[in-house]
């Protein structure tokens, strides 16, 4: 485990290198260092306020207060069911509920395997192909419950396909 | 400026357009050019699978013709929208366009000589070979100034962009001085169109007259009202019209940077943005003495972090100083105490990239369009229960109906138009009486909706208006920075009597209670999202409070929209022995047959998704949804 946080300290300070000394630039640091981690462990948000020479509560403040920040760790594939407003009226709701059945996870968690994190996003701004949902930063419009099976399913393939080609 | 500065402007910017248009004719060369649509909304549609199948089909043929990649035309009913330019052929632009039509496409009308007319959208220039653009019924409406070149240049390349007339207003504005073009935006009329509707120019003049240095420009491409994408549509289309207008609101207030605020959700935007400002840099449209002029101005790209409040311009500052989004009281104003407290300008992405064309044609061709008040342009995004969803460009002044009927070209389905949600999470939902109202700042802010950004979503009779309420409740009630207390605690207490609502469990004078929170959220509130947060609630009990009277007093959903309210029933007269449909895509496996073959919905199981609806053959429509669920007959 210290050998783990050890590796997260060196990553993120690797990434500190690269920003000037400035509190106007913490934002852009927490995104860069949840790019590379793909999310923020309490050693990086250490390591951000010591450079920036801020109070610990005030990263731990800023990772809170905007939805993109995640203090766990996403699964490897990411689920984004759109909840605009087009979305939500064209049974975006529904897409959610499907999603959380078949996976079996709320929204904001991940599948024990971390196979895949599920979570709600305000608008993707695809409003004419309502209801979306982003499966890995890719847009798929009009996803309903038959597609979300179709999308998990294109997924066990997959899997499979790369289990028989390992054999 | 000096006469020898000027004429330093004018050479420079002429060695650079010359230079983009040879480099733009040489790829030409006088092929047809193929250009594909691949904005956010193209890309949902499959538009890269389409751009992969037709350079793959150029490759087999061995054809070199340019591929294009493109943004977005606001026909995105359409997309992914293929436009092919042969020489001796008007532009033709195609419509849902898949890899095999695209194959065909090549081989057909590029290889041949069959324009494939059965795929056709329309032609950009009127010809006597197929129908053009300006035939459609909302050709009449439209009037593209900011979308101008949105869908029909490649965002990705500065040349194209300068070859279509970019930047010439800014060569022209750095031959101006600065007073003279803030009288020009004053006289233009132009109001901001983030929604609040103030007047750019006098924006600006305060700014100018402000001293402290340096000055900020930002512009607010925060767009983050569920249902509005015109910001990202020009984001991804048209980036360096925003910078160009960017860069003449910096000469004009004599600011020294700009930022460029994007919403993290719109990945594509930023990604797009970062290359023009990449490309500008390199042509030094961007930077030290611009043009050769004594003007430097340098613009970064700050993404956001998911935070709808954000959008507020004090909330946004702080946002970009590292801070949470909590908005401060104003005034003071941005305009004097902005950025690090230095005097900022503050515009919407559609207000700066209105800049160019008024410097271009004059205040007063831009203000010959739109009403007394409201001059100009406004473009819609068009969303819902329509026909034609995507993008509206039209003038100041149209009429709701015009935009929803001519433009949108209606309902879908030959049902029933009820109203319509425009101006996002602070704005409301007008019903029919309110479709001949003109579009401007104040007749919308009068009929108890806003302007807003421009996101407009239409609902016909399945959907349910204690549920959109509720809906927007949910979303400012998540989204309130927390920082007062009406706005914090009042929402939830109205998204909780909502919620109750639409179980059927509420009572008659909690309508009562809605009301009197919902001044009470408007009035203690500091910033526009909690100012603004109960309009879509007060609109919709304004217009449609039979629709909550009947949650309440029956139980009954009368768009059949609410889960808790409805229930899912197949008529046994009308379901036919020998189909399975709903059985089969059932999602929970809550369908089965009974001993005669009829199927039978167990509402125990059912999760109310629909899925049996959709999947049950129109020629028997045995699936029905009953509201209040008591109407389902008991099994036997």
């Amino acid at each position: 485990m210290t050998e783990e946080k050890a590796k997260v300290k060196h990553r993120t300070r690797r990434i500190l290198n690269r920003f000037g000394r400035k509190r106007g630039n913490l934002i852009p640091i927490l995104q860069k260092v949840q790019g590379e981690l793909g999310y923020l462990p309490r050693e990086a948000m250490l390591e951000v306020a010591q450079f920036l020479d801020t109070p610990e509560i005030d990263v731990y403040g800023v990772v809170t207060f905007y939805n993109q920040f995640r203090l766990n760790p996403p699964g490897k594939h990411s689920i984004r069911v759109c909840l605009g407003t087009a979305c939500h009226m064209k049974g975006g709701y529904i897409t959610l509920d499907a999603w959380k059945r078949r996976l079996a996870i709320d929204r904001g968690q991940a599948t024990p395997d971390r196979e895949f994190d599920l979570d709600t996003v305000a608008c993707v701004g695809c409003c004419v192909m309502a209801p979306v949902t982003v499966v890995d930063d890719k847009p798929e419009g009009k996803v309903e419950p038959t597609k979300v099976d179709g999308i998990l399913l294109s997924f066990e393939r997959e899997r499979e396909r790369q289990g028989e080609e390992r054999r | 400026m000096k006469a020898t500065r000027r004429q330093s402007v004018v050479s420079t910017f002429q060695e650079i357009k010359s230079q983009a248009e040879s480099r733009w004719r040489e790829l030409q060369g006088g092929k047809p050019v193929i250009m594909v649509g691949v904005a956010t909304c193209g890309r949902a549609a499959g538009a890269l699978e389409v751009l992969r199948a037709i350079k793959g089909e150029l490759k087999r043929q061995r054809l070199d013709c340019p591929v294009v990649e493109v943004g977005c035309m606001g026909h995105c009913y359409a997309e992914p929208i293929v436009t092919i330019s042969k020489p001796g052929y008007p532009p033709i632009c195609y419509r849902q366009v898949n890899p095999v039509i695209a194959q065909r496409l090549i081989r057909e009308f590029i290889l041949g000589d069959d324009p494939c007319l059965e795929f056709v959208l329309g032609a950009l220039e009127e010809n006597d070979l197929v129908p053009s653009f300006s035939d459609f019924p909302r050709a009449k409406f439209e009037k593209k100034v900011i979308l101008k070149n949105c869908g029909h240049i490649d965002p990705g390349q500065i040349d194209h962009y300068i070859v279509n007339g970019g930047y010439a207003a800014l060569a022209k504005a750095l031959q101006l001085k600065p007073e003279e073009i803030i009288n020009e935006v004053k006289r233009s009329g132009l109001r901001g169109r983030g929604g609040a509707g103030f007047p750019t120019g006098e924006k600006w003049k305060i700014c100018r007259q402000t001293s402290g240095e340096p000055k900020y420009v930002i512009c607010n491409g925060d767009e983050g009202d569920p249902g509005a994408f015109m910001d990202r549509a020009i984001l991804e289309s048209d980036p360096h019209s925003l910078l160009e207008g960017m860069l003449i609101a910096g000469y004009a207030t004599g600011a020294r940077y700009g930022y460029i605020y994007v919403r993290a959700e719109y990945p594509l935007a930023v990604r797009r943005a970062r290359l023009a400002l990449r490309q500008a840099r390199k042509l030094n449209l961007l930077g030290n003495n611009i043009l050769g002029s004594d003007f430097s101005f340098d613009i970064k790209l700050f993404q956001g972090s998911g935070a709808f409040v954000c959008g507020e311009e004090t909330a946004l500052i702080a946002s970009l100083e590292g801070e949470p989004g909590n908005p401060h009281y104003r005034p003071p104003y941005p305009t004097t105490n902005g950025l690090y407290g230095k005097p900022t300008v503050i515009n919407n992405v559609k207000t700066l990239a209105c800049i160019p064309h008024i410097i271009q044609n004059g205040a007063k061709w831009f203000a010959s369009t739109g009403t007394e008040g409201s001059k100009g342009t406004a473009v819609f995004a068009l969303a819902g229960k329509v026909v034609n969803t995507g993008l509206a460009e039209v003038a100041m002044g149209t009429t709701l109906r015009q935009v929803i009927f001519d433009v949108g070209s209606g309902i879908p389905g030959g049902k029933r138009f009820k109203a319509v949600q425009i101006g996002g999470p602070s704005g409301g939902c007008l019903p029919e009486s309110a479709l001949d109202l003109p579009i401007d700042f104040d007749s919308l802010t009068q009929a108890g909706a806003m302007m807003g950004s421009g996101g407009m979503i239409v609902l016909d009779e399945d959907d349910c208006m204690v549920e959109i309420a509720r809906y927007f409740l949910e979303f400012t009630q998540r989204e309130s920075c927390g920082k007062c207390t009406f706005c914090r605690l009042g929402t939830k207490q109205m998204l909780e009597v909502l919620d109750e609502f639409t179980k059927g469990k509420g009572k008659i004078k909690d309508l009562d209670m809605l009301i009197e929170l919902a001044e009470d959220i408007k009035a203690g509130s500091l910033c526009g999202l909690g100012k603004t947060a109960p309009n879509p609630v007060l609109s919709t009990l304004r217009f449609f409070r039979d629709e909550y009277e009947a949650h309440i007093k029956e139980g009954r959903c009368p768009a059949l929209m609410c889960r808790d309210l409805i229930a899912y029933y197949i008529i046994p007269e009308k379901c036919e022995r020998s189909c399975d449909a709903c059985v089969g895509t059932c999602t929970v496996e809550a369908i089965s047959a009974n001993e005669k073959r009829i199927k039978v919905i167990d509402q125990e199981k059912c999760v109310k998704c629909g899925t049996c609806l959709s999947a049950c053959p129109p020629q028997y429509n045995a699936v029905v949804k009953l509201s209040p669920p008591s109407q389902v007959p008991a099994s036997k």
